[in-house]
């Protein structure tokens, strides 16, 4: 009996193959947003982690020095005497040309086999490493990079992350010009009985390994924003789902009633639904998390391209299949399916075996269901203020965001039922009230998706205002902080040197662009010192500050920091910072700094060079005539000597600077789009559900006289009306989203905030669009509505129907 | 003659073979007087009353009304004879359920640029429906209902009613009542009244009787 009731259950999707593939395209959908979006994150963070494991030997402990400064041989001495196994580090960033790379100098023989990051397979390998000339373990594309711009001999080690290389130490320490001075010390599995850490060397701290690395935290407000993204989709997929799902059971109410009187139970009816719901759970998900796939392959190398731009990483652009995805998007699916379906579920549970066979689909979004869901609205959007208020970090802004949207979702039919009753009472003709009245009616079965159309239309409206502020301020920042006309790189310092004496007399001014790096406020930063040069009055993108802030810099033991350090510590104007050797600076001012996820600092370019003499003085920016820029490229290179790479002008730096940036947000971009899309499937779907029921409440109309194909374009219309009010109602809610993302997501994130800058023709052409896909999911109702065969309208007035 | 029916012939294809539902069938209705179709469930009343109304197009034969064939108009042209000529009432009432009942009385004669609220307040009272207006359809019982749908109907000053088994959703006192009262107004008003149903009691009401036997009238 059971196999029999089941193909009965079952023989409504065969009659309705569109609304099988409705459900099925939702719960895809849904899953593959999902799990595209995780799969981005699962790559990026497993990335991470790889780089972490052999760039700094995270997965072995680490002794480092307390207050943030290198570690002096003679402690190092002092540790192996007392029986400690520890092998030393150098490491820090050195340019070869134009490229940087990250140096990893290490002890190969003492150095642990699991951090050296590369195979050893023998002497041979041991004694190129360790001795004579050197070697520079890197990448394939590192060692691209590379090539011609360095006399040492390169080694490719597959295993390698890019921009990173490994060399033996002594190396390490000539090209850092560390003077012995290491940055970390590798601790080996240790004997037992060895004298405390505290009474050896208490300089030092003890740094367990496996603990998150810094790249991992840093990067966490991206994943959490693409987590926030996908999980957006995916709920804007359930509507879809819980739509279709709904359909089909109250389509089913009558087959339900047969079922439970020939003597189906009601436990074995629940237990089919739910046998029928799991199957089309797994058939979705598999294709969503299919669908997820390619979609992470398509965003992987925009992602990749992200979070070089905004936080240095690297991320391979290419994607491996992980289980643990797959688990998770098959469970999302399951998850999804199941939420979508339990109030159909639950209601069958209380139906009474004799219940009316009559469809009652959308009856149940009621005048009180609806109010009651305004009322949810209304809460959730009164939560999201007093988060806004009073909440703090990057956790309570995404709730800000999440109460914001999916309030103002629940609160659209409230506001969709109150525009349309008061256009009913302003019509004057009997056709148009009743457009209105019927309008009104239709609204429980569209709610949904214009719920889903509104998240969508806010989500683009707020991330795009939040993408053309951060444009049009970082566009604006570019022209000041890039002002010097060419910025040229030597290759040695004693190409610097000769170069500071061959530039006077050919330029206005030469800056240099020297730094140097350490701890500050507990944070690994930036030390830039800068010449006391009209250029930086001019231009330089100073956010607050004393007016004489740039004298004080140039003569006294002054500090301006940039905003993200600013705003991450309790340091003022007027207060003292302590920099690295332990000698202080009053801060004198905060500028902004884009793009830059750390904190920085700039000096006085006296007080940097006193305090950090081995700084390299290789970097300069030129300020020259701009129709001499051409000329002084052309005699840098013929008569000093410098090769072309060496030399970037400022209309290429910037070029490259926008490139960076808009691939920044391409996949914000990408995400935006598709989130529209599912959204425009929602409507389609919703339309195509409704026209099916709308033959009855139609065809007498028809027969009073009014012509099909005037029909369909009263449902044209009706689309472009709510079309239109659900984008009216997204406008304000995006600008609230863009505010939101500005204020107070941007501020956790980053670290810096930007001016808000509204950019209408965006929400024109984000209209258009969206006008475009609510007539796109009208056109296949409305064709068939227009076509409809008489006879099918007669049907409605059939006496045995 | 308001109606009139010659050599009409009408047949649907199903998947078992074409059926022909109606065959030569001939019929004139006068202004001012009242036909009952009578004949078994699938004897072809409704299909004759759809081809009457407009809602379908015969396979032979010609359907007149007011002189003017109606089965040779295109769809718009069809659409405007339903608008303003003929009227409709159905066994399910179809009343428009976003609408109020006051809405719903006018809405045909708005449509057909027919409204007079003299005639509406005049038909309200006969219909006994005054103190329902601002209810919804929903609010109403059948009975109430089909009058409604009846007061639409008369609203819009048809020449020619066509009412398909209006009493068979209503009890039998309810029936009669609406019944009567349907006949009344369509006198008072003049029109001419075409009315199919199951019961020989209610056929006996009207001017004259047609009965369908097989697609074909046999008295």
């Amino acid at each position: 009996m059971t196999a029999a009731a089941f193909n009965v259950l079952f023989s409504h999707w065969r009659y309705r193959p569109l609304q099988l593939v409705t459900l099925i395209m939702g719960v895809a959908l849904a899953t593959g947003l999902w799990s595209g979006v995780q799969a981005i994150n699962a790559e990026a963070r497993a990335s991470y982690s790889r780089a972490a494991s052999i760039l700094e030997q995270a997965d072995l402990s680490q002794l480092i020095a307390r207050d943030g400064e290198g570690i002096p041989t003679s402690v190092y001495a002092r540790l192996r005497r007392a029986g400690w196994q520890v092998s030393p580090v150098i490491e820090g960033n050195h340019r070869f040309g134009t490229t940087s790379v990250r140096l990893i100098g290490i002890d190969i023989l003492t150095m642990p086999e699991e951090g050296r990051g590369f195979a050893v397979s023998g002497s041979p390998d041991l004694v190129a490493f360790a001795s004579g000339q050197g070697q520079l373990l890197v990448s394939m594309n590192t060692a691209a990079r590379l090539q011609g711009v360095t006399q040492i001999p390169l080694r490719i080690s597959p295993d390698l992350p890019d921009d990173a290389a490994f060399l033996d130490i002594g190396m390490a320490d000539r090209l850092l010009a560390r003077n012995g001075v290491l940055s970390r010390l590798i601790v080996a599995p240790q004997n037992p009985g060895l004298p405390a850490l505290e009474s050896v060397a208490p300089e030092l701290v003890f740094k367990s390994g496996g603990q998150a690395n810094d790249v991992a935290s840093l990067t966490d407000s991206f994943h959490l924003n693409l987590t926030a993204f996908g999980f957006l989709a995916f709920v804007v997929g359930l509507f879809i789902v819980y739509s279709a799902t709904g359909l089909s059971f109250e389509q089913r109410r009558s087959t339900f009633r047969t079922l439970r009187s020939v003597g189906v139970s009601l436990q074995s009816l629940t237990l089919m639904l739910l046998a029928e719901l799991l199957m089309l759970a797994l058939l979705s998900g598999v294709l969503g998390v299919a669908l997820g796939y390619v979609l992470a392959s398509t965003l992987l190398p925009g992602v990749s391209a992200t979070l070089r731009g905004l936080y240095g990483t690297s991320v391979p652009g290419s994607l491996s299949l992980r289980p643990e995805w797959w688990a998770t998007g098959l469970g999302m699916a399951f998850f999804g399916t199941a939420v979508s379906a339990s109030q159909s579920l639950l209601r069958l549970w209380q139906m009474p075996i004799l219940a009316s066979a009559q469809h009652r689909a959308w009856a149940m979004a009621s005048n009180a269901a609806t109010f009651i869901q305004a009322v949810g609205g209304a809460v959730l959007l009164g939560a999201a203020i007093l988060l806004a208020l009073l909440g703090h970090g990057l956790v309570a802004g995404f709730a800000v965001l999440g109460s914001l949207l999916i309030g103002a979702a629940l609160l659209l039919p409230l506001a969709l039922s109150t525009t349309t009753m008061i256009a009913q009472s302003l019509s004057r003709g009997a056709f148009t009230s009743w457009f209105w009245a019927d309008t009104r009616q239709q609204l429980p079965g569209l709610s949904l998706a214009l719920m889903a159309l509104l998240l969508a239309l806010s989500a683009n409206i707020g991330v795009g205002t939040m993408v053309s502020s951060f444009r049009q301020t970082f566009l604006g920042w570019l022209d000041q902080r890039l002002a010097a006309e060419l910025y040229v790189t030597a290759r040695t310092e004693e190409e610097a040197s000769r170069l500071r004496d061959w530039l006077p007399g050919r330029v206005r001014s030469v800056l240099p662009v020297w730094n140097s790096e350490g701890e500050v406020l507990g944070q690994q930063i930036q030390i830039f010192g800068v010449a006391d040069d009209a250029t930086y009055r001019d231009h330089w993108p100073i956010l607050l500050g004393a007016p004489d802030l740039w004298d004080m810099l140039a003569t006294k033991d002054a500090a301006l920091i940039n905003e993200q350090l600013w705003r991450g510590s309790d340091v003022g104007l007027g207060k003292m910072i302590t920099l690295p050797g332990g000698w202080e600076a009053r801060v004198v001012g905060v500028y902004s700094d884009y793009g830059n996820p750390k904190g920085q600092v700039i000096i006085g370019l006296g007080s940097l060079i006193a305090h950090y003499p081995a700084t390299a003085k290789l970097r300069y920016g030129l300020r020259v005539e701009p129709e001499r820029v051409d000329m002084l490229r052309r005699q840098l290179v013929d008569d000093f000597g410098l090769p072309d790479e060496n030399i970037v002008d400022q209309a290429s730096l910037k070029r490259q600077s926008r490139v960076v940036f808009e691939q920044t947000f391409a996949v914000t971009g990408a995400l935006n789009l598709l989130t529209l899309a599912v959204a425009g499937f929602a409507m389609f779907s919703s339309m195509l559900t409704l026209s099916g029921q709308r033959l009855p409440q139609l065809a007498p109309l028809w027969a009073m006289g009014l012509r099909r194909r005037d029909l369909a374009l009263l449902e044209v219309i009706r689309t472009v009306a709510l079309w239109f009010a659900t984008f009216l109602a997204a406008v304000p809610v995006g600008l609230l989203l863009a505010w939101v993302l500005l204020a107070i997501v941007n501020v956790e994130a980053f670290g810096w905030r930007l001016p808000m800058t509204v950019f209408p023709f965006d929400w024109l052409k984000l209209g258009a669009v969206a006008l475009v896909a609510a007539l796109l999911s009208v056109l296949v109702p409305v064709r068939r509505l227009a076509t409809v065969n008489p006879a099918d309208l007669l049907r409605v007035f059939a006496n045995e129907r | 003659m308001i109606l009139e029916l010659r050599n009409v012939g009408k047949s649907y294809s199903t998947a078992e073979g074409p059926i022909t539902v109606l065959k030569a069938i001939d019929l004139r209705l006068a202004r001012g007087k009242s036909v009952a179709l009578t004949g078994e469930s699938g004897s072809g009343k409704s299909t004759l009353l759809h081809l009457a109304g407009g809602l379908d197009k015969p396979d032979t034969g010609s359907v007149r009304v007011n002189g003017r064939d109606i089965g040779q108009l295109d769809d718009s042209g069809r659409a405007r004879y339903r608008r303003l000529e003929v009227g409709l009432v159905f066994q399910q009432f179809n009343l428009i359920p976003s609408i109020t009942v006051a809405a719903n009385i006018s809405f045909h004669a708005r449509l057909a640029e027919r409204y007079d609220p003299n005639w509406e307040a005049e038909l309200v009272e006969m219909l006994g429906v005054a103190h329902l207006l601002g209810r919804y359809p929903e609010q109403l019982s059948g009975g109430q209902q089909q009058r409604v749908a009846i007061g639409r109907t008369l609203a819009a000053r048809p020449t020619l009613i066509l009412a398909d088994e209006p009493t068979g959703n209503l009890d039998e006192a309810t029936g009669d009542s609406v019944l009567d009262l349907m006949l009344a107004l369509s006198r008072r008003a003049n029109l001419a009244l075409l009315l199919a149903t199951h019961s020989v009691r209610l056929a006996n009401k009207l001017d004259e009787k047609v009965v369908l036997r097989g697609g074909m009238i046999s008295q």
